[in-house]
């Protein structure tokens, strides 16, 4: 077995960071939690569990409304939350910055917003086959509305996105709009974002990048990038569920009409007509999760104090490690290809199906995922009913993963012939 | 109970080597399970003559919970009038989802060991998943899932 590469050097001590995210002390069936899951949603630290109970404690109040000291309070902390996100991504202005409920929602946005202005009936939209159902099916519901036509960029048969494929892909189709995932939850590869999103301009078309698996994971920078749009979800990024972000450019931001309608959005409302603010309230209609947007914050600035350097190489330590040990287990076949891949593994394993292989890990207190990972087009171009999932984050250590491994071997001698 | 428990020889015995996985060219009865869960697919064939299933058998490939459910259904069930089998449909989804009722073992036999994922609720499904193909098939609906 490979040994354990050390980040302690660098000031580092996975044992220290444990400490701070108390569901880790947890026991399953009897044993020690390791949490293999990661992609689906990831651990709180006590940072954000007391930021969000000290708001509930001492500030809570409706934003935007009131004169009195708790809604200054509460307003001056949730705006201060969107300029930690901003600078988080690393959007040029906080009003770049649209809390949403998620990914899903930040996705819905768009796709809603350009459905009603870019879009025309007839005009092209371009996925690809890794994405999750989250980029999929937002379109699919405005193509049918609109007339618009879905293509879909290749993948490889180990699931990786085929980056020379899609850029023939954005030529050959002229697509209006360009959506895929800067990585993928399903097999975990990252995909070359810059330089797809250069493709995409020089066709003339937008591009809406799902960010939801690559902004826990490494540092993300959507001016650098040049996305017009990037959606990520805050649960993914150790804060809290029900809250995340939409970045648009201002300009682009600036020419979509209103998702919801409804308070804090507007400018003046009368019978004869309603007039609406500016970004970025023109895209929260109602009481947002103020709590969330606050929670976020905390998580951003936990991670920004542990060092998203740091946090990264822990990652690809403990990614390459299980690469590595799960050659030694018979009939695994890790999907995802060889190139950068954020810390997880999908693989298949001869002969048993990954439902199977995720109640034995459960029962020995490990917890991965199974299934389509919400990628069914995915599974359906492999071939295959599902994957077993391991994700990891920064909290995870080797000694869990060599708890993975045994637990394979040990399925691997029940169910091998 | 440990995992050993659930995946008994008798399980893993019917889930790599099925009886009855196969196509019944002139079925009278058919119709696909499916489990949006794991997205598991399950097609149940039957061959009903005077109200009697002479015949039942399934394909597909799913978890080994949800094989070895299908293979011994496909057992259990030959010979059965329609009336019967519908019975022991029910009877197996009060099994499944009740782990209060007891299991009685001479009328169960192997599915007995089967039914014991009842204690674990994120399986449930793929025992169930060739059940209500089975359902599908005699009420004359072509699809059917385990929601
Ligand atoms: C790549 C990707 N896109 C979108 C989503 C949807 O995120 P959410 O469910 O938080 O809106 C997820 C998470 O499940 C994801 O992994």
């Amino acid at each position: 077995m490979m040994t354990r590469p050390t980040t302690e050097s660098q000031g580092f001590s996975v044992e220290a960071v444990r400490a701070d995210f108390p569901i880790l002390r947890t026991e399953v069936n009897g044993q020690p939690l390791a949490y293999f899951d990661n992609a689906a949603t990831s651990q709180k630290p006590q940072a954000v569990i007391d930021r969000m109970t000290a708001y509930y404690s001492t500030e809570n109040a409706n934003i935007h409304r009131g004169v009195h000291a708790l809604s200054q309070a509460a307003t001056e902390a949730y705006e201060a939350a969107r300029k930690v996100v901003a600078r988080f991504i690393g959007a040029p202005e906080s009003r770049e910055v649209i809390f949403t409920r998620g990914t899903t929602e930040a996705i819905n946005l768009v796709a809603s917003g350009l459905g009603q202005t870019v879009l025309q009936k007839g005009d092209t939209i371009l996925l690809t086959e890794l994405e999750h159902h989250a980029n999929i099916v937002p379109w699919q519901l405005l193509a049918e509305r609109k007339g618009l036509r879905i293509e879909v960029a290749p993948v490889f048969d180990t699931g990786a996105l085929d980056v020379e494929g899609m850029k023939a892909k954005i030529v050959a189709s002229a697509p209006k709009v360009v959506a895929f995932s800067h990585a993928s939850n399903a097999v975990g590869c990252i995909n070359p974002a810059r330089e797809l999103i250069d493709a995409a301009h020089s066709a003339g078309a937008l591009v809406v990048l799902d960010g939801a698996q690559s902004t826990a994971h490494f540092p993300v920078n959507v001016a650098d990038l040049d996305c017009d749009f990037f959606a990520f979800s805050g649960h993914k990024v150790f804060g809290p569920t029900g809250i995340g972000a939409l970045y648009g450019k201002a300009d682009l931001l600036g020419s979509l009409p209103p998702y919801q309608g409804g308070g804090d959005m507007i400018e003046k409302v009368s019978f004869k007509g309603t007039s609406f603010r500016g970004l970025p309230e023109r895209f929260e209609a109602g009481t947002p999760n103020i709590a969330g947007a606050i929670g976020l914050a905390a998580a951003m600035v936990y991670v920004d104090g542990l060092g998203r350097e740091a946090l990264d190489a822990q990652e690809r330590a403990l990614v390459e490690y299980a690469l590595d040990a799960l050659t030694s287990v018979k009939g695994v076949r890790v999907l995802g290809g060889d190139g950068p891949r954020v810390s997880l593994v999908s693989f298949l394993m001869d002969g048993v199906h990954p439902h199977d292989i995720a109640s034995f890990l459960d029962a020995e207190g490990i917890a991965v995922r199974t299934g389509h990972h919400c990628a069914q087009p995915l599974m359906e171009r492999l071939g295959i009913p599902g994957t077993t999932r391991a994700s990891f984050a920064f909290y995870n250590t080797f000694a869990e993963i060599d708890r993975l491994v045994k637990g394979l071997h040990r399925i691997q001698k029940v169910f091998g012939s | 109970m440990s995992m050993e428990d659930l995946y008994q020889e008798i399980v893993l015995e019917h889930s790599k080597r099925p009886r009855n996985r196969r196509a019944i060219p002139q079925a009278s009865h058919r119709a696909k399970g499916h489990n949006p869960l794991c997205g598991d697919e399950i097609e149940v064939y039957l061959k009903v003559e005077d109200e009697r299933i002479v015949d039942l058998s399934f394909q597909g490939q799913g978890c080994a919970i949800s094989t070895a459910s299908a293979s011994l259904m496909s057992e259990s069930l030959t010979g059965l009038s329609l009336v019967e089998a519908r019975q022991r449909f029910a009877e197996m989804m009060t099994l499944l989802k009740d782990a209060g009722v007891p299991v009685d073992a001479s009328k169960w036999g192997d599915l007995a060991a089967v039914i014991g994922v009842r204690r674990y609720p994120g399986r449930i499904k793929c025992a169930s998943l060739a059940w209500h193909a089975l359902q599908g098939a005699l009420d004359g609906r072509p699809e059917s899932t385990t929601e």
